[in-house]
C-alpha cells in the first residue's frame, strides 16, 4: 500500500490521453530513469574525484567547471567509437553479455522507492527479488568471458561468477535479518515501519543490539557482488587487463562501466533501506523543533535515499582507492569461512532478539 | 621423461589395496592451459613475456621470454668512444640511470690513471643514493599498485617528483641524466642544492614512515605477499642474485660494504636485511621491506654526504676528465650497487683507441629474473604478479 500525498500526483496519475498512462510515465518512469542516469553520470564523476583528492592530485579540471561533464564527454566519446567484435569471437554471446549485464543491474531500480509513493513497482517481495535480480548479472559476465574468445576474459568471468555467487549467500542472509525485523519483504514496508519522529534512532540499525552484524556482513557482500575492491580480482587491472570486458570497446564497454555504476547504487540503496531508513529522514523532532516533520516529504524522500545512496558509494570508493585486492582464494575462504558462519550467528541472535526481546 | 612421468602421475591416481595390489584409476584429465602474460600486460613492467602453463589457477611453469627491449647496447658500445657510451648506459636501467653511470665510469676508471676530485665522489654518491631512493619508489609504488593499491602509487610517484627536481637541477634532465662522467661530473651542483635536498630529506623521512604504514601494515599486502616466491638464501647465490632480492634472503651482502668503492668506506650506514618479524625470510614480503628499509638508509646516507662534502670554491668537475679517454690495454670488470643488484661492465680495451673493443653490462634484473621459473612453480597466478612485483624487473636492463 502506497501512501498518496499529493493530490497534484493523484491528478497526474489519472491523465491518460488516448488512454495511455502518460501522467503514470511522466511521474515515476521518467524520474527514475533520470535518478538513475544522474547516479551513473555523477557517480563515474565523483569517483574520479574523490580518488584523486585521496591520491593528492586534482582529478578532471577542464570539461566544463571542475570537470562536472567529464562523464558526459565520456559517454560522447564511447559512442562515436568503432565497435570492435572479434573474428573469433562469439558474436551472439559477445553482444549480449553487457546487455544482460545492464539489464540485471538496471532492472532492481524498479523495486527501490524513491519516496512514499515514487516506487517504480511496489512488490511485496520487493527485497526478494532485488537480490534475486543480482543472480542475472552472473549470466552476463559469463557470456561477456566466453564470447570474448580470450583466455584472459575467461579468467575474469570465472572468477567473478564465482565470486558473485558465493557471496550471494552471506549477503540474503544479512537481509533476510533486516527482513526480520520488519516482518516483511515489501521494500515500501521497510521504509514505512523505520518512519518516525526519533529520526535515525528508529532506523533499524540501531532498533536492534545486533543490527550492526547484518550490515556489516551485506555491506563487504555487497562490495563483492558489484566486483568493487577490495574484491575486484575479476577485473584485476594488473593481472587480467580487464577481466571479463577486456574485449570490449566503444559503447559496449560504456554499458558495462555504467552497469557497474548502477549496481553500485543499487546495493547502496538497498542497504540504506533495509538498515538506514530508506527516505526517512534521519533528523529527529527535538522538542518543539520539528526538524524531521519538516524534512520529510515526496521531494526530500528522494532526497534522503540518494544521498544515502551516496553516502554508501563513497565508502565503497574509499575503500578501493585505500586497500590492496584480495586474492581468490582468500576471497573465497573470506566468504565461507567467515562471513556466512556470522551471517548465520546473526541470523539467529536476530531471531532471538525479535521474539523473545521485543 | 619428466614431462611424460608428470603427465601420467596427474591423469591416473593409484590407490593401494592392500596385499600388494592396487587399482588405477584414471582421474579426470584436465588439459593445461598455455597463457601468455606480456608482452603487453600491465603489471609486467615493461614488455616481458611469461608463457604460463596453467592447471586451473595454479601455475605450473612460467618461462619469461626476452628480447623484445634489445636495444644492442653492447653493440653500439663498441662503436661509440667511452664518454658517448655513458648517454647509452643510461638508458638500459632508466630508473636508476645515475648509478648505472656510476658503475661504468667505475670500470673505465680502473684503467685510467685519473683521481677523481674528494668533491666530485662526493656528488656522485648524493646523486647515487638520490635515485636510489627514487626507483625504490617506483619498485613500491608498482609492486602496490600491481596488487590492487592503487594509492601508495600515487603517493611515491609525487615523492619521486621532488627527487626528479633536484636531478633536474643539478643535471639538467629528469630521468636520463649523462651526469656522472669519467674521471668526474658534467655540473657542479648548483647554488641552494645542498639546502633544498637537506629540505627533501627531512620532508621525505615522515612519508617513507607512512608509505610503511599504508603498505606493510596492512593485512591486505601482507596476505598477498608473505610466503609468496620463497628463496632460500643458498639457491638465491647459487642463482647468482644480488642486491633486494639476495637480502631478502637473509644474505648480508651489498656491495657498498662488501667491495667497497668510493667513498663508501667513509659512510656509517647498515645493510638491510629483514628481521623475520613482519615476514617470512625469502618471501616477497622481505624484498619489499629490504626496499622500504634501504630508501630511510639512503636518506641518512645524504646528510652525511651533505655535511662531509668540502666546499665548492669555484671548483670545476670536468678538471679531472683527459680530453681523449684512452685506457690502457686490458680487460676490467667493475661493479656498483644498483637499486636492483649488482650492475657491472666488463671492459675490454686494445689501449690503442678511444672506442671499447667489447663493453659486456652483466645486469642485475637479467639475473635476477633467471630464477623465475624455479619461483613461479605451483604458485597461483596472482601470486605470480606478486612475485614479479617484488623482483622489480626493469626491462630495459634485463634486455639492455
Amino acid at each position: 500500500m502506497s501512501m498518496s500525498l499529493n493530490s497534484w500526483s493523484d491528478a497526474l496519475a489519472q491523465w491518460l490521453p488516448l488512454g495511455l498512462p502518460v501522467g503514470l510515465v511522466i511521474i515515476a518512469a521518467l524520474p527514475l530513469v533520470f535518478i538513475a542516469l544522474y547516479a551513473l553520470t555523477y557517480g563515474v564523476y565523483g569517483e574520479r574525484k574523490i580518488s584523486a583528492f585521496m591520491q593528492d592530485r586534482l582529478g578532471p579540471m577542464e570539461v566544463g567547471k571542475w570537470g562536472l561533464l567529464q562523464t558526459i564527454a565520456d559517454i560522447l566519446k564511447l559512442l562515436q567509437k568503432e565497435d570492435i567484435v572479434n573474428r573469433d569471437a562469439d558474436k551472439f554471446l559477445f553482444v549480449i553479455g553487457p546487455g544482460i549485464l545492464f539489464v540485471g543491474s538496471f532492472l532492481a531500480f524498479a523495486v527501490l522507492p524513491f519516496g512514499p509513493a515514487f516506487i517504480g513497482a511496489d512488490l511485496n517481495v520487493g527485497v526478494f527479488y532485488a537480490i534475486g535480480i543480482v543472480a542475472l548479472e552472473v549470466v552476463g559476465i559469463l557470456a561477456a568471458g566466453w564470447g570474448s574468445n580470450n583466455k584472459w576474459a575467461l579468467y575474469g568471468a570465472i572468477r567473478s561468477v564465482a565470486q558473485i555467487v558465493s557471496y550471494e549467500i552471506p549477503a540474503a542472509i544479512a537481509i533476510l535479518c533486516g527482513a526480520m525485523m520488519a516482518g516483511t519483504l515489501s521494500m515500501q514496508q521497510f521504509n514505512l515501519l523505520q518512519q518516525g519522529e526519533n529520526g535515525f534512532m528508529s532506523f533499524f540499525l540501531f532498533q536492534n543490539p545486533i543490527a550492526w552484524l547484518p550490515f556489516l556482513i551485506y555491506f563487504i557482500a555487497s562490495l563483492a557482488e558489484t566486483n568493487r575492491a577490495p574484491f575486484d580480482i575479476p577485473e584485476a587491472e594488473s593481472e587480467l587487463v580487464a577481466g571479463y570486458f577486456t574485449e570490449y570497446s566503444g559503447m559496449k564497454f560504456a554499458v558495462i562501466f555504467l552497469a557497474e555504476y548502477g549496481s553500485m547504487f543499487m546495493v547502496s540503496a538497498i542497504i540504506s533501506v533495509v538498515f538506514l531508513g530508506g527516505w526517512n529522514s534521519p533528523l529527529p523532532n527535538i522538542g518543539t523543533v520539528l526538524l524531521n516533520d519538516w524534512t520529510t516529504g515526496p521531494v526530500w524522500g528522494a532526497f534522503w535515499i540518494i544521498m544515502k545512496g551516496f553516502f554508501f558509494i563513497f565508502i565503497q570508493m574509499w575503500l578501493r582507492w585505500t586497500l590492496p585486492r584480495l586474492r581468490v582464494d582468500q576471497l573465497m575462504y573470506l566468504c565461507w569461512k567467515v562471513l556466512t558462519p556470522f551471517a548465520f550467528i546473526a541470523f539467529v541472535l536476530t531471531a532471538v532478539w525479535e521474539i523473545y526481546m521485543k | 621423461m619428466q614431462e611424460l612421468e608428470q603427465a601420467v602421475n596427474r591423469s591416473v591416481r593409484v590407490i593401494p589395496q592392500g596385499e600388494g595390489r592396487v587399482t588405477i584409476e584414471k582421474d579426470l584429465s584436465s588439459e593445461e592451459m598455455i597463457l601468455n602474460m606480456g608482452p603487453q600486460h600491465p603489471s609486467t613492467h615493461g614488455v616481458l613475456r611469461l608463457e604460463c602453463k596453467t592447471d586451473g589457477e595454479v601455475v605450473t611453469e612460467a618461462e619469461p621470454y626476452l628480447g623484445y627491449l634489445h636495444r644492442c647496447f653492447e653493440k653500439h658500445a663498441e662503436v661509440v668512444d667511452y664518454p658517448g657510451i655513458v648517454p647509452f648506459v643510461d638508458r638500459m636501467d632508466y630508473l636508476a640511470a645515475m648509478n648505472s653511470e656510476f658503475a661504468y665510469c667505475i670500470a673505465v676508471e680502473k684503467l685510467l690513471d685519473v683521481e677523481i676530485p674528494r668533491r666530485v665522489e662526493f656528488m656522485r654518491v648524493i646523486v647515487s643514493e638520490l635515485n636510489r631512493i627514487a626507483s625504490h619508489l617506483v619498485a613500491i609504488g608498482t609492486y602496490a599498485i600491481d596488487l590492487g593499491a592503487f594509492t601508495p602509487f600515487l603517493f611515491c610517484f609525487r615523492d619521486r617528483e621532488h627527487i626528479m627536481s633536484l636531478l633536474e637541477w643539478a643535471s639538467g634532465a629528469r630521468m636520463l641524466y649523462n651526469y656522472i662522467w669519467i674521471g668526474g661530473a658534467s655540473f657542479d651542483f648548483p647554488p641552494g642544492f645542498k639546502e633544498r635536498t637537506a629540505e627533501f630529506v627531512n620532508y621525505f623521512r615522515p612519508k617513507a614512515l607512512e608509505l610503511q604504514r599504508l603498505l606493510t601494515e596492512n593485512e591486505i599486502f601482507v596476505k598477498r605477499t608473505k610466503g609468496i616466491g620463497m628463496m632460500p638464501p643458498d639457491v638465491a647465490v647459487n642463482y647468482g642474485w644480488s642486491g633486494p632480492m639476495l637480502r631478502g634472503s637473509g644474505v648480508e651482502w651489498d656491495l657498498r660494504k662488501h667491495d667497497p668503492y668510493s667513498i663508501y668506506p667513509e659512510l656509517d650506514f647498515k645493510v638491510c636485511v629483514p628481521d623475520g618479524k613482519h615476514s617470512d625470510i625469502g618471501d616477497s614480503l622481505s624484498r619489499h621491506l629490504v626496499r622500504a628499509y634501504e630508501m630511510v638508509e639512503s636518506l641518512s646516507m645524504i646528510e652525511q654526504c651533505l655535511d662531509k662534502m668540502p666546499d665548492a670554491n669555484g671548483f670545476d668537475p670536468r678538471s679531472a676528465i683527459a680530453k681523449r679517454i684512452r685506457p690502457k690495454a686490458g680487460e676490467v670488470y667493475g661493479r656498483a650497487e644498483n637499486p636492483r643488484g649488482e650492475l657491472g661492465f666488463y671492459i675490454v680495451s686494445d689501449g690503442k683507441s678511444t672506442k671499447p673493443v667489447r663493453c659486456k653490462a652483466r645486469s642485475s634484473c637479467f639475473v635476477n629474473l633467471s630464477a623465475m621459473k624455479e619461483l613461479s612453480m605451483g604458485q597461483l597466478i596472482p601470486d605470480l604478479v606478486a612475485i614479479i612485483g617484488s623482483i622489480d624487473i626493469v626491462l630495459g636492463e634485463v634486455d639492455r
